[in-house]
This record gives C-alpha cells, structure tokens and sequence, in this order.
C-alpha cells in the first residue's frame, strides 16, 4: 500500500513530466482511433455502396445458380422462406428477383440485355432503385412497363414512353417474346449495369420467361455488414433446405474483398509509422525520467530498497500514468469520431464529382463500433506497458555508485 | 571491544587493463563499536571509493570487509542490498531525501523497507525526530526545510534502522558553519549516549576537529591513522583533535 501510495506521490513530483506522457498516450489513442474508425467507415460506406448497386448482402439461389446462371436453375417462389429468413433482426429486407438475359431491339437496333424481374418495393429497400431514375416514373406493383439503364437506352435508341422489343429463351426452352412501354430512365455507377440491364415487374417477367412463380434469387439487406457471415449462418440454420445456395457478398464479388484487403494492407503500414511515432512519444518521456531519476534510484538501491520494489514502484507509476492517459484517450474520442459519423468527411469539386459518377458516396463516415475503441486503446496501452520495462531494464542494471555520481 | 568494521588488504583498481590506477591500495581498517571516526585527506585520495567499499555500494578488486562478522565481498548484490538495508546507514553529501515524501515518511521509508509494524515505526520516528531536535517538522517535505534541516532529517533516515554503524559522506559540504556544527553535535551526542558507530569522509576541519580519531588517505593508502581512543558512553565528547 505504501508502495502505491509513493508510486502516486511520485506521478505528480513532476506534474509536467506526467501530463507530457499522459498526453502522448492521450492523443495516441484518439489519432489511433480515428485512423482505425475511419478506415472501418469508408470500407463499410463501400461495402454498403457496392451492395447498393445490385448484389444486396446476401442471396439465395437454388443450388449451381451462381455457376451457371440459367433460368433452368431457378426455383419456386416461397413466402414460407421468406418469412423464416426474415425472423433474423439482422436482416432488413428481403427481395425476390428474376433475372435472365435477352436481345432487346428497337426499330433497327438489337442488343443483349440484363432483364431483371423485381418486386418494386422491396428492390428499393435494397438497391435503392428509385432514386437512380432520372427520367420518367419508378415501377408500381404489376407495372406493364419497363425502366430503361442509361447507356441501353441510349443505344438502341430508346427513349421514354417508346415501346421495347425483347426476345429470348424462356424457362425450360419456351420462346420468350414480349414489348414493353419504356417507364423510366436509370442512371447507375456501374458502367456494366448501366449498359445492361432493364428492371421489369416480377409477375411481367415470370409472364415473359414463361416461368411462373419462379425465381432466380432472393436478395437481402442487412443491418449490420460485421455480423454478415453469422447472418449467412443464421438463413442455413432455417432450413431452407440443402437444394439452396446462401452467398455473401463477399464471395459473389471477390474483386471488392481483394481491393479491401489491398487497401487494408496499406492502412496498416500508414497505422505502422503512428504506432512508431507513439513509441518515440512515450519513450521520450520514459528517458527524460530516467536521466532525472537516475541519481534517486541509485541512493534508494544504496540505503537497501531491493530492485523488485523498485521496479514494483516504476511498474505502478507507469501503469497508473498509461492506463489513465489511454482511458481519458479513449472517452475523448468518442464524441469526435461520432460527430464524423453524422458529419462523415465530405469530398468537393471534381473529385466528389468522379466519386458520383462511379455511384459511389462522395463522403469517409467513421466507424462507430466498439472494436475500435477497445483494441486502439489495448495496443497504445500495450506499447505504453511494453516501453515501460525500459525503465525496468535499467532499475536491473542500476549500480549506486555510478548512478549516484553528479 | 566489538570489532563493527574489519578490512583486510583491500584495493580498488581503476583502468586494470591499461595504465592501472589504486584508487585504495592495500588498506587494513579496523573500526570499532561506538567509534566517531573521520576519513580525510586530499581529493582523489580514495576516501568516498574506500567509504563505498566498506558501504557495500562497490567491491573490492581483492581483500575482504569483515563486518560484524560477514564478508561483504562474498555477498551477491542482492544480499548487499539486504545487508546495507540491515547494518548501515548512510548520510549523503547533498541529504538525498525523497522529496514527494515528509520529513517523518522520509525517515519511516527504510522501516517500510525492514516491514516494522507501524506502531513501532511512529514509535522509533518521534522518539528520533525529538534527538534530532525536529519534532515540529514532522509533516514538512523537505523542500520546505533548510539544508541543515534536511541533513538531520537525512541522519534520522540512517538511525531508523538501528545500523551497525553510519556512513557519512562530506555530510556538512553543502551546510553553512551554524547547521553544520549543529549536526555534527547531534551526531556527537547520538555517538555517545547511544554508542552509535559513524565514520565520515570528509574534508571539513569542523568535522575533523570533532572526531576521535582521524585516518588520513594519501593515494589510496593510510598515511596516518591517530591513536584509537577508548569510547565509553560516558566519556564526554572530544570537541578537540585527539
């Protein structure tokens, strides 16, 4: 107790030698935070953007579906399913797709599409479908019209209220021919959707395909990105039935995991030379203190206090400094990185604009998970522990003779 | 007569390898209880080597230190440390007190350091405290006190532990003449009524007139070493050169 006692008196001897080092631990933990959380939020900001875009979180297809995307691997429609994979509260929102492909064809002009059969309301949950229209009106339940991407429409030449031919392969081998009133216009980021596709009714697209209460997925949404693969888990354990295939985004766009992971390799080096940076701060301070100490440590070896108490007494002072310098790191952290969640950083002038252009939010939100919080404050508070068996080190080797010559 | 300090034939060499210099040389010491002992000489002549020598804060490059019967040379450091903390006390040149602690928890440290329990620890504290003539200064921190304050709360420090004997190291160098001469009274009379063994380094004629025998360095050898005076309790302290 005595021990502590001192090892408290002694923090505040010097009261500018402890705030310096409780200030580096103090800003190392907000920077390190606000690194982490922010990095977190613009993969999460991409993950919700690419998404957004089409996949959904997670799909479910009948089994094969994903490697030979034909509408002879679709599946019966199943509110039963839908309401058993609905009763996990990580997901939102569940849609029932269509999709297959044909030659669409205006008056002279024929092309190959992407012709996506969509429940309006739910799609829009997910892709947020609605707000890409930028002529004409969105579809409403047993819509007979069509929306038209962007770049389809303009090569074939197709414009709003003009009539769209389509002609292809239905389900099991049956013609699939149909024309359809132009609704709307769609803009995507993607360059491949905004070439491709054309969203029709769910009931016009069965109708046209000649696949009758069938579907080639289900799409979902979820609330949280970080529970994706328990939430996979969750829709097998269901029992949706081992004829199904559960896929996460992850493994429907491998491309976006590799450019994460790219980018998180990165953040790593960058998050690297902080942790550096913190150790030089910290380490500053450790050496300052020990050259102003060096001359005590010696007399109190020299009148019989044993190393282990001294290194006890250094080991409490540097636990109590570090440990309060990451906790006063991490409380003032909170409320920044939750402002810049509600007020992500935002982009301007043509970057914002390329941003856009591509669909993607022109804004770096941060984080607000609790991970980051924790595990930044457990390393500065590792490092803060770690440089302290300096002084340690030096406590062992400590001779009062030399220690104790001016 | 118990024998407190015993040293044989012991030397310290400095640059052994190249150009060897003898910081001691060959010194024979005999210390016995309730001596009042100066160390003088010349700068670099091996007073504060011999004083950390005998101290246990440095070993001898060969001979031995017999105190109270143990050989401090074959003792590992750990067991210095143990040995220092139980038999000698030390006084040093600029009073060395912990500054975040007072004037009483300075002195009460090495009790903390032996684990006496508490009562015992306020016990010998005040009853110290009242022979050093500090006892209204109990709770001061030794900023708040003069150096020759701090130098009596330093020897209080050194007496706590009831040591074999006490080291001094030029213990009035930083005093002006009043507080010196009042420590060294203190350390007189503590010398005589409680038999207490000190042995200065010093180059403080005060401190030398004060003392019963004088031992003189030259070159890290004893070039005089004045006759050891009988000490009974009730002899009255020399304030003479013996």
């Amino acid at each position: 107790m005595w021990l502590i006692k001192l090892a408290w008196k002694n923090i505040w001897r010097n009261r500018s030698r402890t705030l310096i080092t409780m200030a580096a631990i103090f800003f190392a933990v907000i920077l390190s935070v606000l690194t982490s959380s922010l990095q977190d939020g613009v993969f999460d900001n991409l993950v919700k953007n690419m998404v957004s875009f089409y996949s959904g979180y997670i799909q479910v297809h009948k089994k094969g579906y994903w490697d030979e995307q034909v509408l002879d691997n679709s599946f019966e429609a199943s509110y039963k399913m839908e309401q058993s994979v609905l009763t996990d509260h990580n997901i939102t929102a569940i849609s029932p797709r269509l999709e297959s492909f044909a030659l669409a064809s205006s008056a002279a002009i024929t092309k190959g599409c992407l012709v996506v059969g969509i429940s309006p309301e739910e799609e829009n949950k997910i892709t947020r479908l609605k707000e890409k229209i930028t002529e004409g009106a969105y579809l409403q339940e047993n819509d007979p019209g069509i929306l038209l991407s962007e770049g389809l429409s303009k090569r074939l030449q197709l414009y709003l209220h003009d009539t769209i031919i389509l002609i292809g392969q239905g389900y099991q081998g049956a013609t699939a021919a149909g024309k359809y009133p132009v609704n709307g216009i769609l803009k995507f980021g993607s360059p491949e959707l905004n070439d491709k596709a054309l969203f029709m009714t769910l009931p016009l697209a069965q109708d046209f395909y000649g696949a009758y209460n069938r579907l080639t997925s289900y799409v979902m949404a979820l609330k949280d990105n970080s529970s994706l693969q328990k939430t996979s888990a969750s829709i097998i354990d269901a029992g949706i039935g081992r004829e199904y295939e559960v896929m996460t985004w992850e493994e429907m766009m491998p491309d976006v995991v590799q450019h994460i992971k790219t980018d998180t390799a990165s953040s790593r080096i960058i998050q690297g030379i902080l942790y550096l940076l913190i150790c030089f701060g910290i380490f500053g301070t450790l050496l300052m203190m020990m050259v102003e100490r060096k001359f005590e440590i010696g007399m109190l070896v020299a009148i019989g206090m044993k190393k282990i108490k001294l290194i006890l007494l250094l080991l409490i002072e540097s636990v109590i400094t570090v440990v309060s310098g990451c906790l006063l790191g991490i409380i003032a952290s909170m409320p920044v990185v939750w402002y810049l969640n509600r007020h992500p950083i935002s982009l301007s002038g043509e970057t914002a604009k390329i941003y856009e252009r591509f669909g993607f939010e022109p804004v770096f939100p941060a984080s607000t998970e609790t991970i980051h919080f924790i595990t930044q404050g457990l390393i500065v508070l590792m490092i803060g522990l770690v440089l302290s068996l300096y002084p340690m080190v030096k406590v062992i080797r400590v001779r009062p003779v030399l220690a104790m010559k001016r | 007569m118990q024998t407190v300090i015993d040293a044989h034939n012991v030397s310290k060499v400095y640059n052994a390898d190249t150009i060897p210099v003898y910081a001691v040389n060959n010194v024979h010491l005999h210390l016995q209880k309730g001596e009042f002992t100066a160390l003088v000489g010349p700068s670099g002549s091996g007073k504060t080597t011999l004083l950390n020598l005998i101290g246990g804060l440095d070993k001898p490059d060969s001979g031995n230190i017999i105190i109270n019967g143990v050989d401090i040379t074959t003792l590992s450091a750990n067991e210095l440390i143990n040995f220092r903390l139980k038999n000698i006390g030390f006084v040093f040149q600029s009073f060395n007190l912990i500054p975040v602690l007072t004037a009483k928890e300075n002195a009460e440290f090495i009790l903390q350091l032996q684990k006496v329990h508490r009562k015992e620890r306020i016990k010998r504290i005040e009853a110290l405290f009242k022979q050093i003539g500090l006892s209204d200064k109990l709770n001061e921190r030794p900023a708040k006190l003069s150096g020759g304050q701090q130098q009596r709360v330093a020897v209080a420090r050194a007496l706590a532990s009831r040591p074999q004997f006490v080291l001094a190291d030029e213990p009035t160098a930083n005093l002006d003449s009043r507080s010196a001469s009042n420590l060294l009274d203190i350390m007189a009379r503590l010398n005589k009524e409680e038999g207490i063994t000190f042995l200065f380094s010093t180059h403080d004629q005060r401190v030398i007139d004060r003392a019963r025998r004088v031992i003189t360095l030259v070159d890290g050898q004893i070039s005089n070493d004045t006759a050891a005076v009988p000490v009974t309790h009730e002899a009255p302290v020399s304030t003479e050169k013996s």
